[in-house]
């Protein structure tokens, strides 16, 4: 029994050993000259493999960076600094960097926005797309089947159970924008990292028909428009749109809003 | 003889990828050009001849010998991987380009049942050592003229007219089922 086991080890054992030695050999007489600027450029990208950036992953950007293909700025999760690191290991100057995130811009979650029907089919947004438009009367709203966040690679996107609403993990969102075409019904976005005020909901519906199906929805009352002091917002479709140069985040029109459509993340 | 029905079974009869279902995975993802189907065909006709006579030798020599044969698959895996991770090795250095073609699906060969199917099949069939280094090649050849012949097929549907639903993977997969369904054909050869 004892002799069984201990050959199986020996045996197995040495076969490794053999076969590791071989490859040692082999790798030190194959041996290719890689670049070791290509190893550095990679350490500083954030080696997520994302892939938004059109490259097969991180160590292919590295590889095009390095060799010129690219700028280092088509890597949406870079950070300033490190921008500047990859500038300076180049000698070429990668562009200004401008991070960004996702946010779900909808409010009306769970009971606050009407159901057209129960769906009971797959957990997917797509599928359920398919019946009718999806089962929201709203047809800006999000439904909640959590397409976005199976497609999230950082897994930054969360559905809370209770109330409904998809949230973002700032902190772990790369700003890919692989959420944003994952969406059905295009109600992710990218804003600028910095950006606090948003917001909240994409129906252009007018304010009485809006308030009827969603209690959570935009009325287009342009209040915030009024309120705010910067000239940062303006009106669109029965929507506030925020121009995001002109925005200080001062929240002042987040204030006066009635139905809490525009907030501070 | 017996050599020839051997490779007329492994090539065709048997094909691993078209009949016995064995390799699918570099059939479907290394097949979009034909330059790339060959390149992965050799390496595999590489891996695969090597890997029966060495694993002949594993099986024989020390696992029948010391009485350890349950130690059969984690053996030729063994076996497999470092050949695998040779042939990577001497890719990167000879032939860069089709290191980047093959991509993956190079160190995907370690775990291409195929390649571990023709090690046990060897075993199974009671084949001897020439014998097992003669079905190994022959299964790999008929591993690659099963790739070439779909990408060149697949070339082919690039430039058709496929309905919109069925572009891409949908009619790769149909044309892999109709091209199975050909080559059940030679059922009756032998």
């Amino acid at each position: 029994m004892l002799d069984s086991i201990l050959i199986s080890i020996l045996w197995l054992g040495g076969l490794g050993l053999i076969f590791g030695a071989v490859l040692a050999y082999a790798a030190k007489k194959f041996e290719v000259p890689v670049d070791p600027k290509i190893q550095q450029i990679k350490d500083l990208l954030p080696g997520a493999n994302c892939g938004a950036c059109g490259y097969a992953g991180c160590d292919d950007l590295a590889r095009a960076i390095n060799s010129g293909e690219a700028k280092a700025s088509v890597c949406s999760a870079m950070s300033g600094d490190k921008l500047a690191e990859i500038s300076k290991l180049t000698g070429v100057n990668s562009g200004d960097a401008q991070k960004k995130k996702a946010v779900v811009m909808c409010s009306g979650v769970g009971d606050l926005s009407k159901r057209k029907f129960k769906y009971h089919g797959i957990e997917n947004c797509r599928e359920a797309m398919i019946v009718m438009q999806g089962d929201k009367v709203c047809e800006f709203g999000c439904m909640g089947y959590g397409t976005c966040v199976k497609a999230c690679p950082s897994n930054a996107i969360k559905i809370d159970h209770k109330s409904g609403q998809v949230k973002v993990d700032e902190s772990k969102c790369t700003g890919c924008g692989i959420c944003e075409k994952a969406c059905p019904k295009k109600i992710i976005k990218l804003i600028p990292a910095d950006q606090k005020v948003q917001v909240f909901c994409k129906s252009i519906r007018k304010g009485k028909e809006s308030k009827e199906i969603c209690s959570a929805s935009c009325i287009g009352c342009g209040i915030c428009e009024k309120q705010c002091k910067f000239d940062a917002i303006k009106m669109v479709d029965n929507l506030p749109v925020i121009d995001f140069e002109k925005c200080t985040n001062c929240g002042a029109c987040t204030e006066k809003c009635p139905t809490k459509a525009i907030r501070k993340i | 003889m017996r050599l020839l029905l051997i490779i007329v079974s492994a090539v065709l009869i048997n094909n691993f990828v078209l009949v016995q279902f064995l390799g699918i995975c570099p059939f479907l993802g290394v097949t979009r050009k034909v330059e790339t189907a060959i390149g992965m065909g050799a390496a595999v006709i590489f891996v695969m001849t090597l890997a029966s006579a060495i694993t002949y030798v594993v099986q024989y020599a020390i696992l029948e010998k010391f009485n350890i044969p349950f130690l059969q698959t984690i053996a030729f895996i063994l076996v497999i991987a470092a050949l695998v991770q040779f042939v990577e090795l001497v890719l990167k250095k000879t032939s860069p380009s089709l290191y980047q073609a093959l991509g993956v699906y190079l160190p995907l060969i370690t775990t291409n049942c195929a390649v571990l199917g023709v090690a046990i099949l060897n075993i199974n069939y009671n084949y001897n050592f020439i014998e097992s280094v003669i079905f190994g090649a022959a299964a790999a050849a008929g591993f690659t003229l099963a790739l070439i012949l779909f990408a060149c097929i697949r070339e082919r549907i690039e430039y058709s007219p496929i309905p919109k639903a069925l572009e891409g993977f949908p009619i790769a997969l149909i044309s892999a089922a109709l091209m199975s369904i050909a080559f059940m054909g030679f059922s009756g050869l032998i």
